[in-house]
């Protein structure tokens, strides 16, 4: 399933927004079929490298580059839709696209809530809303789907579930998979290569890579059938700029 | 039967809210009340550069309505919040163009014309004239439907879908624009943003879906554009004015009803 061109690449990326610099020299390439996790702490640049590689954020020097005709389904952080805006699941799942009735009705039962169909956005609950995005996002029939926080307010178990989802839409989809997850500690073990971002890639590979790696350490989670990884690490390398939060102490991430 | 002057009238006043129903809604759901009002304040301006150069009012009118919506599109983000940069930029405009307008002999008794609105004295060709717009505005914001209602739900969405969000948003400013041109005539420089606002707000509780939300503000701002009519020349009042009035009073209705539902 995966093949060795990228169907996504960032070269020498560097994003400022005023005079702080947010990301810097970032390489990257996903390759079609691949799941790609993003860690870092707060403020280490995922969300705007994400936002970038959707095309979002202009970087301020280097380069991307897309496969012709790449498809992205993008499953945003948060998203506020206006008290003032009336707009039914179905409606919204429409957006920017129609899709056929039975397409929609398929893209509810996959997602669990088959009975949400006429259910207004603003009625939902945290975790439908979420649902329901990741199935705006796979009815645009995507190349690559990108996550932002995805487990974000979900419990050990509904993260645990949701990384499972993710594995098995790449299994039936084949679309590559680039998620960002902030919590440093908590890594798929599905995911075919990690990339730790503090502003710049300060290491990345398969976790398995990482976790024999002498400044790695890595420790899997129990209960969660495996989906959760923990892994430690240490920082070996200087930082030659500033950024607002380093790498809290790893105690601190512990579960 | 109607007199030839209020079937014109009236024919204007329903151009006009099917043009200002679907536009008003995106005013809504941006929050672009403040907006809509720069862009119709500007006018003045352009009536005032029009009359000076003694062209038409409708191309002086689009031409600083779209010069405003340009102006304050791309103005964010410099140290004022937007609502004070759009409250400068409304009030200013205004007052610059009413004192413009000051100084050119024999317009000080059409001003309120200019300001409320003439409706009754619409003619035929200012009919052709808002009706076109109207057209215009109504085909530009079908066709970039769809993308603009995934750019107001989220930028990012329509970005990631491969949209421009900012084109899609200059759309928007020229619709803005003329449907500013073409009310003028009907409810003035003062109260077309409530024209815009108000039916869609009325609609916002009778509605599921964002597609029936401007259905039913254009249903809604056609019945006051009619229901002012009729009771502005029954009881002699103001024509812009009284359809303001009337609109309003259906979005009392609506809110009366809404409150009843959820209770």
């Amino acid at each position: 399933m995966t093949s060795t061109d990228p169907i996504l690449s960032a070269r020498g990326v560097n994003v400022r927004h005023g005079a702080l610099q947010v990301l810097h020299d970032v390489d990257l390439d996903i390759c079609r079929g691949e799941i790609v996790t993003i860690v870092g702490p707060n403020g280490s640049g995922k969300s705007t490298l994400l936002r970038t590689l959707i095309g979002a954020i202009r970087p301020d020097s280097g380069t991307l580059t897309r496969a012709p005709g790449l498809h992205i389904g993008y499953v945003p952080q948060k998203l506020h839709i206006d008290p003032t805006l009336p707009i039914t699941v179905t409606r919204f799942l429409g957006l920017p696209r129609r899709h056929p009735a039975a397409q929609i009705a398929d893209a509810l039962h996959h997602a669990g809530l088959p009975d949400l169909a006429q259910r207004q956005m603003s009625a939902l609950s945290g975790g439908q809303f979420q649902r329901v995005l990741l199935a705006r996002a796979l009815l645009e029939n995507p190349d690559i789907l990108m996550l932002d926080e995805p487990t974000q307010g979900l419990d050990q178990r509904g993260s645990a579930a949701f990384y499972l989802r993710i594995a098995e839409i790449r299994r039936e989809m084949g679309c590559a998979v680039l998620m960002v997850s902030h919590e440093l500690h908590v890594v798929m073990s599905a995911s075919d290569r990690v990339i730790c971002l503090n502003g710049h890639v300060c290491c990345s590979g398969t976790p398995e890579v990482v976790a024999s790696a002498p400044e790695y350490r890595a420790l899997f989670g129990t209960g969660t059938q495996g989906a959760l990884a923990l892994y430690r690490h240490t920082h070996d390398h200087g930082h030659d700029h500033d950024h607002p939060q380093e790498h809290a102490p790893v105690e601190d991430h512990a579960i | 039967m109607f007199d030839d002057f209020l079937l014109r009238a009236a024919l204007a006043g329903v151009g006009t809210a099917l043009a200002a129903a679907p536009l008003g809604c995106f005013v809504v759901w941006r929050r672009m009340a403040y907006f809509g009002d720069a862009t119709a304040h500007a006018a003045m301006l352009g009536i005032a550069l029009a009359l000076a150069l003694d062209v038409p009012t409708f191309p002086g009118v689009l031409l600083a309505a779209l010069a405003m919506g340009v102006t304050v599109s791309s103005l964010g983000g410099r140290g004022f919040a937007a609502d004070t940069l759009l409250g400068v930029l409304a009030h200013s405009a205004l007052a610059f163009g009413l004192v413009a307008v000051s100084f050119l002999p024999g317009v000080r008794s059409d001003l309120s014309a200019y300001l409320f609105g003439d409706i009754l004295a619409v003619t035929r060709s200012d009919l052709m004239v808002i009706w076109a717009g109207a057209g215009v505005v109504i085909a530009l914001i079908s066709w970039r439907w769809s993308a603009l209602l995934t750019g107001t739900v989220a930028p990012d969405l329509a970005i990631a879908s491969g949209l421009d969000p900012r084109r899609d948003q200059a759309a928007l400013t020229l619709a803005l624009a003329l449907t500013v041109a073409v009310a003028i005539k009907v409810v003035g420089v003062l109260l077309i943003a409530a024209l815009l606002v108000i039916p869609a707000a009325t609609a916002r509780s009778l509605a599921r879906t964002p597609e029936s939300m401007a259905i039913a503000a254009g249903a809604l701002g056609s019945l006051a554009a009619l229901g002012g009519l009729a009771a502005s020349f029954r009881f002699d009042t103001p024509t812009g004015p009284t359809i303001v009035c009337v609109a309003t009073c259906l979005f009392l209705i609506s809110v009366l009803i809404g409150g009843r539902r959820k209770r």
